[in-house]
C-alpha cells in the first residue's frame, strides 16, 4: 500500500522492534540534553532555585526547631517538588516557543518515544539538581542525606515525578495559562509521592527499623509502575488532534 | 432547524427533572428533620460534643455527594475517552463542579466538628488529607478546563487529567494512612487510635440513612440541571455558528 | 504518469475554529510530478489546509488521501512520506546544521544518513557553515536548511508553507531549481505563497483560497523563468 506512495524507493525505511524504539527515545533525550548543555537554561535555573530555597528554609527554621532532622525531610521534598516544576515548564515549552514541536510531531515515530525521551532528559536534570541539593542541605542543616535508602527513595520519587510531570507538561503546553497551571495540576497528584518520600527520609534519619522504610519504597514503586502504565496508555492521545 | 427541534425536545424532558427537584427538596427536608430532631443523642458524649455530633449527618451526606461527584468524573472521563462523545465530558465536568461544592461542605463541617471533638480544626488524618487533596484536584481540573478554545481538546485533556487524578487519590489515602490515623471509624467498629468515637443508636442509624439518601438525590438533581445547562450552552453556540454563516 | 491515483487528494475538507469555518468543502488533488500553488490573503486558510494535509491538524468533515491511504485511518508511518516546510524553520537553534539534520535522520531511520546529509549541505551551499549553531544563521540560510530538513527523507509528498518568505534572490533561485527537480522526480508538491507571479512561475496550477473556499485560477500568466 505504501509503495504506491513513493515516487521512487524512499531512503527512509521503517525499522521496527524494541531496539529501534529505544534508539528514537535516545535520539530525543540526547537532542534535549545537548541543547541544554549549550543553552544552560533549565538545569542552572533549577539548581539556583534549589540552593536559594534551601537557604530560605534555613533562615526560616533557624533557632525555631530543636533538631534539624525534624524538618530536613520536608525541606528536601518541598524543594524537589518546586524545583521540578521549573524544569518541566521548559520541557515542552521550549519546543512550542520555537515552533520545533511541529517538527517532532511530523516525524514517523511513536508519540510515546518522544515522551520517554523527554522523561529521560527531565530525570537527568532532576538528579543533577538533587546531587547539588543534598550537599547544600548537609552544609546548612548538618544532616547527611547520603544514605542508601534515602538515595533510592529519591531516585524512585524523582522517576515518578518525571513520569507524571512530563505528561502534564505536555497537557498544559497548549493551554493559555500554562506556567501558572502546571504546579496546580501537578502537586495534588504528586501527594502520595510526597508523603512517601518525606516519610521514608524521616524514617531513615530517625534511625527507625529499615522495614518501615521499605514500605515507603514499596509505595514509591507502586506509584512509578502505575503511572508509567497509564502514561504509556494515554500519551498518544495528547497530540491526536490540532 | 434540526437544532431548534432538539431544543424544543429537551424542554419536554424538564418534567422528570422537576419531579427530581421536588424529591430532592423533600428528602433534604426530611434529612434535616431526622438529623436535628428525630435522631437520639449519642449516649457516650456530653455537653458541647453532644451538640456538635449532629453535624455528622450533614458531614456524611455531603461526603456521599462528593464521592458521587468523584465517581461521576471518572465515569464521564473514561466514557469520553472511549466514545469521544462530548456529552460524556459534560457529565464529568458537571460531576466535578457539584462534587467540589460538597467537598467543601465535607471539609467545613468536619473542621467545625473537629474543634470540640479533637480540639483542633485540622489534622493530617488520612481521610482529611485525602479529602483536601481531592478538592484541590477538583479545583485544578476546573481551572484546567478554562484554558482551551476547542471543546474537543478540552474534553480530551481534562479526561486524561481526571484519570490520573483518580489513580492518585487511593494512593494518597493509603500513604496517608500509613502515616497516621485518628479519624473515628464509626461504622466499622472500634479503632484503637481514633478519638471522638460515638456509639450509633437506632434512631441515629435511621437518620444517617435518610441523610445519605437525601444528599444523593440532591446531588443527582443538581447534576442533571448542570448537564442540561451545559448542553443548552452547546446548542446556543451551535445556533450562533449557524447564524453567522 | 498523471493518470494514476493522485498523491494528494482533499475531498470536501471542512475545518472550524471555534464557531468559524475557516475551510469549506475544499477539494483538490495533486499528482506525482505536479506542483499546485495556493494563493490567498492572510487568514484565508492556506496554512490550515496545509497543516491538515500534513496530518498536523484534524479536520471536521471530509477526508484527505495520500495516495490510497485516508489520513484519518493512517498509521504514524504515513508521516515518512510527507515533507514539510513550515513558517517556523523546525530547527533547534542551539544545535549546528549537521546536528539538526542528524537528529531528524535518526527520527526518520535514514540509512546512509551521513552521506545524504553531506550531499544536502553541499547542494544548499551550507557546507562551510555546517558546524555552526543554527541560531547564527541568516534568514535565507535558515530557510535553506529548513528545506533540506524537509526533504532529508526524500518524501514523495511535499508541503511548503510560504517557503519564499524572507528569502534572498540567491535562495529563491535555489528554491525554483529544487521545485523543478521535484517535478521531474514525480513528487507531488503543495505550496502556499503570497506572490502570484512566483506562483505562476513555479507551478502547474494555482488555486486561490478566499473565505475558506477554493477557486481555481485558470488564466495562468506564465512569466519567463
Amino acid at each position: 500500500m505504501m509503495d504506491e506512495l513513493t515516487g521512487r524507493g524512499a531512503v527512509s525505511e521503517k525499522k521496527s522492534g524494541f531496539a529501534a524504539y529505544l534508539r528514537r527515545v535516545w535520539a530525543v533525550a540526547a537532542k534535549d540534553v545537548r541543547t541544554e548543555l549549550r543553552a544552560r537554561e533549565i538545569v542552572v535555573t533549577m539548581a539556583a532555585f534549589a540552593v536559594l530555597a534551601a537557604v530560605v528554609f534555613g533562615l526560616a527554621f533557624d533557632l525555631r526547631v530543636p533538631r534539624a532532622e525534624l524538618v530536613v525531610p520536608g525541606i528536601l521534598w518541598v524543594i524537589v517538588l518546586f524545583t521540578g516544576v521549573l524544569g518541566l515548564q521548559r520541557s515542552f515549552g521550549s519546543e512550542t516557543d520555537r515552533g520545533t514541536l511541529t517538527g517532532l510531531l511530523l516525524a514517523p515515530v511513536e508519540r510515546s518515544a518522544i515522551y520517554f525521551g523527554k522523561v529521560a532528559a527531565n530525570l537527568l536534570y532532576f538528579l543533577i539538581v538533587e546531587a547539588l541539593l543534598a550537599p547544600t542541605l548537609l552544609i546548612l542543616f548538618d544532616v547527611n542525606l547520603a544514605q542508601p535508602i534515602i538515595l533510592l527513595g529519591l531516585l524512585m520519587g524523582t522517576l515518578g515525578y518525571a513520569i507524571v510531570g512530563t505528561l502534564f507538561a505536555a497537557l498544559t503546553v497548549r493551554s493559555r495559562a500554562r506556567e501558572a497551571l502546571l504546579p496546580v495540576l501537578l502537586l495534588p497528584v504528586l501527594a502520595p509521592l510526597f508523603i512517601a518520600g518525606v516519610s521514608l527520609t524521616a524514617v531513615v534519619l530517625d534511625a527507625r527499623p529499615a522495614g518501615e522504610a521499605w514500605r515507603w519504597v514499596g509505595i514509591l514503586a507502586l506509584y512509578d509502575a502505575l503511572f508509567l502504565a497509564i502514561a504509556l496508555l494515554l500519551f498518544d492521545l495528547i497530540w491526536e488532534q490540532g | 432547524m434540526s437544532t431548534l427541534s432538539k431544543a424544543a425536545r429537551s424542554d419536554t424532558r424538564q418534567w422528570p427533572l422537576l419531579l427530581l427537584d421536588i424529591l430532592a427538596v423533600l428528602t433534604m427536608a426530611l434529612a434535616m428533620w431526622a438529623g436535628l430532631i428525630y435522631a437520639g443523642d449519642a449516649i457516650n458524649l456530653a455537653g458541647e460534643e453532644q451538640v456538635a455530633q449532629r453535624i455528622f449527618y450533614f458531614h456524611i451526606g455531603s461526603n456521599i455527594a462528593a464521592l458521587l461527584g468523584f465517581l461521576g468524573s471518572v465515569v464521564g472521563s473514561a466514557g469520553y475517552l472511549l466514545t469521544r462523545r462530548l456529552v460524556w465530558d459534560s457529565w464529568a465536568a458537571a460531576s466535578v463542579e457539584i462534587g467540589t461544592i460538597f467537598g467543601f461542605f465535607v471539609l467545613l463541617s468536619g473542621s467545625i466538628w473537629a474543634k470540640p471533638a479533637w480540639n483542633t480544626y485540622w489534622t493530617w488524618d488520612p481521610r482529611l488529607t485525602t479529602a483536601a487533596i481531592t478538592v484541590l484536584i477538583y479545583i485544578a481540573y476546573m481551572l484546567f478546563r478554562n484554558g482551551f478554545e476547542s471543546r474537543a481538546t478540552r474534553a480530551l485533556f481534562s479526561s486524561i487529567y481526571a484519570l490520573f487524578a483518580f489513580l492518585s487519590v487511593p494512593l494518597t489515602f493509603y500513604s496517608a494512612r500509613l502515616f497516621r490515623s485518628i479519624h473515628p471509624v464509626i461504622v466499622a467498629g472500634s479503632n484503637q487510635e481514633s478519638q471522638g468515637d460515638f456509639a450509633l443508636g437506632a434512631t441515629m442509624g435511621q437518620a444517617l440513612t435518610i441523610s445519605t439518601v437525601g444528599f444523593a438525590v440532591l446531588f443527582l438533581a443538581l447534576l442533571f440541571h448542570r448537564v442540561r445547562q451545559l448542553s443548552l450552552e452547546a446548542q446556543i453556540e451551535q445556533l450562533q455558528m449557524e447564524r453567522d454563516e | 504518469m498523471t493518470g494514476q491515483t493522485p498523491l494528494i487528494r482533499c475531498d470536501k475538507v471542512t475545518k472550524r475554529f471555534g464557531g468559524k469555518r475557516v475551510l469549506r468543502d475544499v477539494s483538490l488533488s495533486v499528482s506525482g510530478g505536479e506542483i499546485l500553488s495556493l494563493v490567498g490573503a492572510n487568514g484565508s486558510g492556506k496554512t490550515t489546509l496545509l497543516r491538515i494535509v500534513a496530518g498536523l491538524e484534524r479536520l471536521d468533515a471530509g477526508e484527505v488521501w495520500l495516495g490510497p491511504v485516508p489520513l484519518s485511518a493512517a498509521h504514524h508511518e504515513i508521516r515518512r512520506y510527507i515533507g514539510v516546510v513550515d513558517h517556523a524553520p523546525l530547527l533547534y537553534d542551539r544545535l549546528t546544521a549537521v546536528e539538526n539534520l542528524q537528529f531528524f535522520a535518526r527520527m526518520y531511520d535514514l540509512a546512509a544518513a551521513e552521506d545524504r546529509i553531506t550531499r544536502l549541505l553541499h547542494a544548499f551551499e551550507l557546507w562551510p557553515r555546517r558546524d555552526d549553531p543554527v541560531r547564527t544563521f541568516s534568514r535565507g540560510m535558515l530557510q535553506r536548511l529548513a528545506i533540506a530538513r524537509a526533504i532529508l527523507h526524500e518524501p514523495p509528498v511535499l508541503i511548503l508553507d510560504e517557503p519564499d518568505s524572507g528569502l534572498d534572490r540567491e535562495s529563491l533561485a535555489m528554491l525554483a531549481g529544487l521545485l523543478a527537480e521535484f517535478r521531474r522526480g514525480e513528487r507531488a508538491v503543495l505550496i502556499s505563497t503570497h506572490d502570484r507571479n512566483r506562483a505562476a512561475a513555479w507551478s502547474d496550477r494555482i488555486c486561490e483560497l478566499r473565505e475558506g473556499r477554493l477557486h481555481p485560477i485558470t488564466d495562468l500568466e506564465r512569466s519567463e523563468q
